[in-house]
């Protein structure tokens, strides 16, 4: 074989992500080590949302499929996290109303063992939906997905003697440390580049490009868009997991469709189909959207007390929203 | 190795092919021919596997054994070795030259999803042998050094040449090329139809062809078709095919 | 469990009312998706706005309370206009994902603009003492609003199928949504129709925005977001672009709801599920929904 058909050896991690992945790390260590408990509680947030955001982009970005399950799938993962991490006395003072169902009565696990199975949960039901689910295509699976999110909802809303019902669950145990959101953050951004650099990934990406030229190179489209569906709701079971353990308190109506569209406005910011554009998008947006809640609450400027406008945060959230999507609609899709 | 069997596509009520038959033997390049709307990419979406036909069957057999390839989805039919290029360029546009190409290859891989992610000795050695069999298709068809761009950036022609090295990166034992030379000058198709003799005897290849252009597929077909509003209405070599009485009127437009 | 007959017509027209006002707003989504490809997400809040502003327009001003309900359902339409013009428009040749999310921002801001200018306190509709009476019909007492709803969806039907039917403006509507490149091509003007279009939606779910009042007489700004997401699910079950299958969507889910509580009532936490259900059954029964075409990618 000649010299100029050699395989050239190429980095997977290129310098823009080094750096990027560099200046992570070191601020989020002095943030865990230096900063105040405001500062801290916004850095485990943003963590959450750049597994959040990634995990979009896999299946929205790279696969074409427009998933709007996302947040039924942190629902899974919150509370399968919360009824094994709380423990039995909380359980008890919990399920007032109506006891807990006996398998998970006397159950506390810890931290990671439960997260992981958050993820399992989650991407089991993934895989599941994933399956009917799938062979529709993009409006019509964005609005069964959105639906399968809602009946998530609905059922931890009726189920008492399993998540409390609408009471939700509180006393879930609070690992205070903003490492490991940013754990899970960082494997997380390592994992979507592997994946994405490797064949199947590749595979991923032509399935988006187009589908029927995707099959006619014998790619079985059914197989890879369930793979990609599954890997994304394993991430979002574990932000799920995170976020219960971050906020302490979970019930069903902090899983609405709104969560969903947080995450789609980090994936469209960050560029659909950009992993490094999503990670920063991902802490800007979370990072805004925590110091515009000033609006919402009334300030005090000492001399004067300007009333909170409750609902300002997010009429100025979507006006955001809609300007960037108007002004960058040509460049907003195009990888990067 | 490729036996249409009485193939019949209706659309609602439009009949798009009737009641088709052709036998293709290994090693052949065949010939598809027959005005716009006459039917033939119908032929390659059924036998691809994108159109399920509405009566008949499909037959293909490698060598190995017959399958009946009617009913099969697209990939598993791609996977037994049959592979196609699209009359109006399919290519995965925003990804690179390589990629197209390299994707091709997804097909054959044995490494699971979770060696790629943690890169297996195992994957990179699969990996590195379908990029080299990538670069080695993309160098054949003249396209090494536009490698690193994005396929949509490519010229017309060149697409339809990337078209060619992604189906072949597949390993296809028979070929189906959809107007290659669409949109090529005379001295352009006659290079085309230098490739395509090279091809099928490098890659031990069947190749079965619709183009407009005449002397490409009197060219090089050894045997031709002709369909005529869904119906065959010839068959045979391209001398019998080019005096035929009813091929010229179909071509002509006489009732 | 057993039921008397009584009690069941009773229910048979709580479903019946409760399917027009779905079929009313399911309309909308369905107009809009058969031009222009878009599900317009802040249709739920178009039909909140409707409420609301009927509200005003009866609680502060001194005008007779149907010369307000045309009006808010007259500024609605505008509103839905103006909506398109400002979110929509300027991306009409943007990919759809682009045009999803600015609907998506859209119907954030409706629903948070209302929250800052309406309160987030729960409002009573007041409703015109002459919609508010019991009616006993052998035996059984109904609301005669149960019965004006119906009325009102069938005499708006009448009139939207002569807009479509027999109006050119409803012409080129049928004529961009069988194919929007050719009519454009022909010389349509897309913009005025497309404006049009969501005048009617819009007004249309004003309407039932403004029924929606008078049965359930409290008003929230997030009142849109459950029923405008289910609506979309009637026009989807029904086959999106089609304005028939949107009326019997709508009809399937409101008759599907309410039986689905009074024959099951031990289900009845799960009413908001149904939907949702329903939709991803028919989907995979019959993807393109009960009535709408199969469509055959071209290759």
């Amino acid at each position: 074989m000649t010299d100029r058909l050699k395989v050239e050896r190429k980095r997977i991690l290129d310098t823009n992500t080094l750096i990027l992945l560099g200046v992570l790390l070191a601020v989020v260590l002095i943030i865990n080590f230096l900063a105040n408990d405001y500062v801290k509680t916004i850095a485990n947030l943003c963590g959450i949302y750049v597994t959040l955001g990634l995990s979009m982009q896999l299946i929205n970005g790279f696969t074409g499929l427009f998933s709007l399950g996302h947040a039924g799938f942190m629902a899974i993962g919150a509370y399968t996290v919360a009824l094994l991490t709380i423990t039995p006395e909380n359980k008890a003072m919990n399920f007032f109303l109506e006891p807990i169902v006996p398998f998970l009565e006397n159950v506390q696990w810890s931290l990671l063992p439960a997260l992981l199975m958050g993820g399992i949960i989650a991407a089991i039901f993934g895989f599941l939906i994933g399956a009917p689910v799938l062979r529709l295509t993009d409006d019509y699976l964005a609005i069964a997905t959105l639906g399968f999110a809602e009946i998530i909802r609905v059922i931890f809303t009726n189920t008492q003697s399993l998540t409390n019902g609408a009471l939700g669950l509180k006393a879930i145990p609070k690992y205070s440390s903003i490492l490991w959101s940013w754990i899970v953050a960082f494997i997380t951004i390592l994992f979507m580049i592997f994946l994405m650099e490797g064949s199947y990934g590749k595979a991923f990406k032509s399935i988006k490009e187009d589908e029927i030229a995707a099959r006619s190179m014998g790619i079985n489209l059914f197989k890879h868009k369930v793979m990609s569906f599954t890997f994304s709701s394993f991430l979002a079971g574990i932000a799920g997991g995170l976020m219960a353990i971050h906020l302490g308190t979970i019930d069903p109506n902090m899983f609405r469709i709104t969560l969903t569209f947080n995450i789609i406005l980090i994936m469209v910011l960050g560029g659909i189909g950009n992993i490094n554009g999503t990670v920063i998008s991902a802490v800007v947006v979370t990072a805004a959207m925590e110091i515009l809640r000033f609006l919402d609450s009334s300030i005090n400027l000492g001399f004067i007390k300007i009333p909170g406008i409750p609902g300002m945060r997010m009429v100025i959230f979507s006006i955001i929203l809609m300007l960037v999507v108007i002004i960058r609609k040509d460049r907003l899709l195009k990888e990067n | 190795m490729l036996k249409i069997d009485n193939v019949t596509m209706k659309f609602g009520g439009v009949i798009a092919a009737n009641k088709f038959n052709a036998n293709i033997k290994k090693g052949q390049i065949v010939g598809l021919i027959g005005p716009n709307g006459a039917g033939k990419t119908t032929i390659f979406n059924v036998v691809t596997g994108v159109y399920k036909p509405t009566e008949g069957r499909v037959i293909f057999n490698a060598g190995d054994k017959e399958h009946i390839i009617s009913g099969k989805r697209p990939d598993e039919i791609a996977k037994l070795g049959i592979c196609r290029t699209f009359q109006n360029i399919r290519l995965f546009k925003d990804m690179s030259v390589l990629d197209n190409v390299f994707v091709a290859n997804h097909l054959r891989i044995k490494s699971n999803v979770f060696s790629s992610i943690l890169r297996t000795p195992g994957y990179r050695k699969e990996e590195k042998e379908m990029l080299e069999k990538s670069l080695y298709l993309l160098d054949r068809v003249g396209l090494l050094k536009e490698r690193n761009e994005k396929a949509n950036s490519l010229p017309y022609g060149k697409q339809r040449r990337l078209e060619i090295a992604r189906a072949l990166a597949t390993d296809p034992k028979l070929l189906l090329l959809d107007e290659p030379a669409a949109g090529m000058n005379p001295q352009e198709s006659s290079e085309l139809m230098e490739f395509i003799l090279n091809i099928k005897d490098e890659f031990d290849l069947t190749v079965f062809l619709i183009e407009h252009h005449m002397d490409v597929v009197m060219g090089i077909c050894e045997e031709i078709f002709v369909l005529d509003h869904g119906e065959l209405i010839a068959q045979g070599d391209p001398e019998a095919i080019q005096n035929n009485q009813r091929v010229i009127e179909a071509y002509l437009g006489v009732e | 469990m057993t039921m008397s007959f009584t009690e069941f017509m009773q229910h048979l027209a709580n479903g019946i009312s409760l399917g027009s006002l779905y079929a009313l707003i399911a309309i909308g989504y369905t107009m809009v998706y058969g031009i222009l490809r878009l599900i317009n997400f802040a249709h739920g809040d178009i039909f909140m706005l409707g409420a609301y502003l009927t509200y005003y327009a009866i609680v502060f001003t001194s005008i007779p309370w149907y010369i307000a309900f045309i009006l808010a359902a007259v500024i609605t339409g505008i509103i839905g206009f103006l909506l398109e013009r400002i979110a929509y428009r300027p991306l009409r040749d943007a990919q759809r994902i682009t045009v999803l999310i600015s609907a998506i921002g859209a119907s954030f801001f409706l629903q948070n603009f209302a929250t800052v200018v309406f309160g987030g306190r729960p409002k009573a509709f007041p409703i015109p003492q002459l919609l508010n009476k019991i009616v006993n019909l052998g035996g059984v007492s109904i609301n005669i609003v149960t019965f004006i709803i119906p009325a009102i969806t069938i005499g708006l039907l009448i009139g939207l199928n002569y807009i479509i039917n027999k109006t050119k403006t409803g012409m080129a509507m049928r004529a961009l949504s069988k194919d929007y490149d050719t009519a454009r091509l022909m010389g349509i003007d897309v913009n005025r129709i497309i404006s049009i279009t969501f005048f009617i939606g819009s007004f249309l779910a004003a309407v039932g925005g403004i029924m929606w009042g008078i049965k359930y007489p409290q008003l929230m700004p997030l009142m849109g977001s459950m029923p405008g997401v289910k609506c979309f699910i009637a026009a989807v079950i029904g086959g999106i672009g089609n304005i028939g299958g949107a009326v019997l969507g709508g009809f399937i889910l409101g008759l599907g709801e309410i039986l689905l509580v009074a024959l099951l009532p031990g289900l009845t936490g799960y009413r908001d599920a149904f939907a949702f259900i329903l939709l991803i059954i028919i989907l995979l029964a019959k993807p393109t929904g009960l009535l709408g075409e199969k469509v055959t990618e071209k290759v």
